[in-house]
């Protein structure tokens, strides 16, 4: 079976790209970032990406983000977008 | 007689230059430059050792100068700007002994009160007669304005000219004579036209910018001092060069005519030569070709030394004389306080140029800058490291609004006057943090890597080394 | 509304951001033309948090939904109409009875009580509507007009002078102003044509557009200027209503100034200009 995958953003300027592959199953939710602020924002980051994913019930994926300096407003859409469209792959 | 020497290394062997001595560069050829590596390598395959090389500024092409840090050719790095993988290295620590950073108007200073002794300068040249007298602005590689080469060629030991242009004596126009010059070498080429200096330095798209740069010229009119025989300086980009657009505007709606314009000179500012906005051109380097046109051809464009652009020991200085300046920064902080040295991380990504110099000796030195650079909020508590000190410091414009030096009241009451939004600088600082989320601390070593040198020779900060996370 | 309305393409964080310091009395965010087919979500999405946790201080903040004939449409009102936006653009408006549906969707909606719709006009079948569209709906602030869909629609070319538009233009206008709202005139398209804009927006002022919209940050300042009435306009604007409402207060029937008497028209003309001045004036004409 081909596993799911979503991803929604971009690397522009202000904005992010977020990947969701699944995993296999039994395995972890992982974040993995990376971000041209990670000095000064990357917890920040993580920690919206980890909200998000409770919220929508997000176990056993890995989601990647590449940040470009994105406000929260942004990572918060993207990563809800990536969610959406990994929930509408079957 | 001729000074042509048949190659680099036997002019660097009748130099004399030994391990443990001091070389230096100009940086007029920018990022197409490939003399600074040629002799380096030269140097270090002559086995000499210990160099400390003086440029005025080091540009992502001298990259390929971090393998002789590596292997002891070099120990000592002095100059006014960094970018690149040169400055990347030495923010992670490779070279043992801390960066010299100095100002454009420092560095003549130091050079000429023997604080900086140079052994051995090499002035690439544009062009050169076999005896050595040298200008930028004719030959294949030309660039303009040679000004920051001039202290060099005036208090160095040796000076040695390189060219890919040789002319027949005696070469016109002279910027450097020969009076100063001891070898010249021909090489194939010099640089890389491309690298040198870009078609032309256009006003910037971006509409952020525009709204910046209109404050900024509204600030400009309100000061006062846009009046006939006004004189200014910007940026070469940006907000900054687009501030010279919108105050051109303002000039030529109110039938006003500067003095001079100053800088790094673009086609900008030569058009406005050109059409009679400016008497005069003042001008340290040449950022587009356009500038180098003009230069060559019009005595109205006036190529000057470092030292007679910004060094604060002369008897005066061009600096002293200018009414606006319009400066980007990476860093502001509630004192006004300037960073244009280090990114809020800690790198060292540029470096005063002639900030400091211009930010004190204009009467009206405006900051210009997004409130947010890619989520960093551009003003901090306490700058990361301090280059321009906040007294010369009158006003931050951004997007979103302007602050002004509480150390000017005067000014801050006619911007009110004109209904300009003026607001607390702690205020901005705050606006940017609600926006952007307040961002987390980075941390330093203990280990200094560079001294920031004042115009004036104090030191006014040191630079760390960032923490491994 | 004001005089100046700038799209904003909705897909994209810099621009989104900076939306409220370009100098537009209101800003239309984009899902329609400037979001590709399968980027709505992703447009909407961002749309939605930016207005949930921006401030927009200096403007108005609009949404330009995708039409009616796609699939989108719907979740685009759904969405963003609890997120605190103050209007909607409805483009490729044709009939009464499709704004009067969005309306009603509106009104479904608690927090949507004060967002007001600007139907775009952007077809033949739509400029042959649009008193019937500008009248039905209480919600409608004005009607726009679409220049380039239009002329595309009746196969005409489209030129910087604006021959072609002209008829529909002075039809978007009267069935505005018939209806009681504003009118709102086509985008410059040119960028970098300062004086082609400032004919275009003097020629629309004339016609007796409120506003004009615009695809470029550049042209906000130029339009606003225009549209700025003369300070002898304001004046008399100020005394039209000054003595509108002393006439109503002191129970007199009739208004009369300078030995003229002041009916609806005057007034509603003498609203537009406050308006345009950004002078609040909440008078209601019975």
């Amino acid at each position: 079976m081909e596993k799911r995958n979503a991803k929604a953003g971009s690397l522009e300027s202000s904005d992010l790209l977020v990947v969701i592959d699944e995993k296999k199953p039994g395995e972890e939710l992982e974040i993995v970032m990376h971000s041209i602020v990670e000095k000064q924002y990357g917890d920040r980051i993580v920690e919206i990406a980890y909200e998000i994913a409770a919220l929508k019930g997000m176990d056993n994926v890995r989601i990647l983000i590449q940040d470009r300096g994105a406000l929260d407003y942004a990572i918060r859409a993207r990563i809800e977008t990536a969610i959406e469209r990994f929930k509408k792959e079957v | 007689m001729s000074k042509i020497r048949k190659s680099l290394r036997k002019a660097i062997i009748a130099s004399g230059l030994k391990s443990g001595m001091t070389v230096s560069f100009h940086h007029h050829l920018r990022n197409g430059d490939f003399v600074m590596n040629m002799v380096m390598d030269e140097i270090a395959d002559l086995g000499i050792s210990n160099i400390r090389i003086a440029a005025s500024s080091f540009f992502p092409i001298h990259g390929k100068l971090v393998r002789h840090i590596k292997t002891g050719t070099i120990t000592a790095i002095d100059c006014n700007y960094m970018s690149g993988p040169l400055a990347e290295a030495v923010t992670n620590g490779m070279l043992k002994k801390p960066v010299m950073l100095r100002t454009h108007g420092g560095r003549p200073r130091a050079i000429m009160d023997g604080s900086l002794k140079i052994d051995v300068a090499f002035i690439a040249s544009p062009s050169s007669d076999k005896m050595g007298n040298l200008n930028g602005v004719r030959g294949p590689s030309s660039c303009g304005s040679l000004g920051y080469a001039m202290p060099d060629a005036q208090m160095a030991g040796k000076v040695i000219a390189i060219t890919d242009n040789l002319t027949a004596y005696p070469n016109g126009p002279i910027s450097i004579d020969e009076t100063k010059v001891d070898h010249v070498v021909v090489v194939d080429s010099i640089g890389d036209t491309s690298g040198i200096v870009s078609g032309t330095t256009q006003v910037t798209r971006d509409p952020v910018g525009h709204v910046i740069a209109r404050h900024a010229a509204d600030v400009i009119e309100a000061s006062g001092l846009l009046k006939d025989g006004i004189s200014f300086q910007t940026g070469a980009g940006g907000a900054s060069l687009a501030t010279a657009y919108h105050l051109r505007e303002k000039m030529v709606s109110g039938g006003i005519k500067g003095s001079f314009g100053m800088g790094g000179i673009t086609a900008f500012f030569v058009g406005m030569l050109e059409d009679g906005l400016f008497e005069k051109l003042i001008d340290v380097q040449c950022f587009d070709l356009d500038a180098v046109r003009s230069i060559r051809k019009n005595p109205n464009h006036i190529e000057v030394s470092a030292s007679q652009y910004a060094n604060p020991s002369a008897k005066s200085c061009a600096v002293e004389s200018l009414d606006v300046v319009v400066l980007g920064a990476t860093e502001i902080d509630t004192d006004f306080n300037v960073n244009v040295l280090t990114d809020s991380s800690g790198n060292i990504m540029g470096g005063s140029g002639g900030h400091s110099d211009t930010a004190q000796g204009a009467k009206l030195t405006i900051i210009v800058a997004n409130l947010l650079r890619a989520r960093l909020p551009i003003v901090v508590d306490r700058v990361t490291t301090k280059v321009t000190p906040g007294e010369t410091v009158d006003v931050l414009v951004t997007e979103r609004g302007m602050a002004v030096n509480p150390s000017r009241m005067d000014l801050m009451k006619s911007l009110k006057e004109k209904g300009l939004p003026v607001v607390d600088i702690v205020e901005l600082k705050e606006m940017a943090e609600k926006m952007a989320g307040k961002p987390r601390k980075v941390s330093f070593t203990d280990r200094v890597i560079g001294f920031v040198e004042y115009r004036n020779g104090e030191i006014i900060d040191k630079v760390y080394q960032p923490a491994k996370e | 509304m004001g005089t100046n309305l700038l799209f904003i393409p909705g897909n994209n964080p810099s621009m989104i951001q900076n939306a409220g310091i370009l100098g537009a009395d209101t800003v239309i965010f984009d899902l329609e033309d400037a979001v590709a087919g399968d980027q709505k979500d992703a447009a909407r999405m961002l749309i939605k948090n930016a207005l949930e946790s921006m401030e927009y201080e200096g403007c108005e903040t609009s949404v330009r939904i995708n039409a009616m004939d796609t699939p989108h449409w719907e979740s685009d009102i759904r969405t963003v109409a609890k997120a605190g936006i103050d209007g909607l653009v409805i483009p490729k408006a044709e009939r009464g009875e499709d704004i009067k549906a969005i309306s009603e969707i509106l009104d479904s909606i608690p927090e949507a009580e004060g967002i007001y719709l600007i139907p775009l006009v952007e077809s033949a079948l739509g400029v042959e509507n649009v008193y019937e569209i500008a009248a039905s709906s209480k919600r409608i602030r004005g009607i726009f007009f679409g220049a380039e869909d239009y002329t595309a629609d009746i196969g005409a070319v489209r030129t910087k002078g604006g021959e072609e538009i002209f008829w529909a233009r002075g039809r978007i206008v009267n069935g505005a102003v018939a209806a009681g709202v504003e009118a709102i005139d086509t985008p410059f398209t040119d960028v970098e044509d300062i004086e082609g804009l400032r004919k275009d927006t003097f020629f629309a002022k004339a016609l007796g557009f409120d506003g004009k919209a615009s695809i470029s940050p550049r042209h906000c300042g130029f339009i606003r200027e225009i549209f700025y009435p003369q300070d002898e306009e304001i004046r008399y604007a100020i005394r039209v209503m000054d003595t509108v409402k002393e006439a109503e207060k002191s129970g007199k029937g009739v208004a009369s100034m300078d030995g003229k008497m002041i009916d609806k028209p005057i007034v509603l003309r003498a609203m537009k200009v406050l308006r345009a001045a950004g002078i609040k004036e909440d008078f209601r004409y019975e």
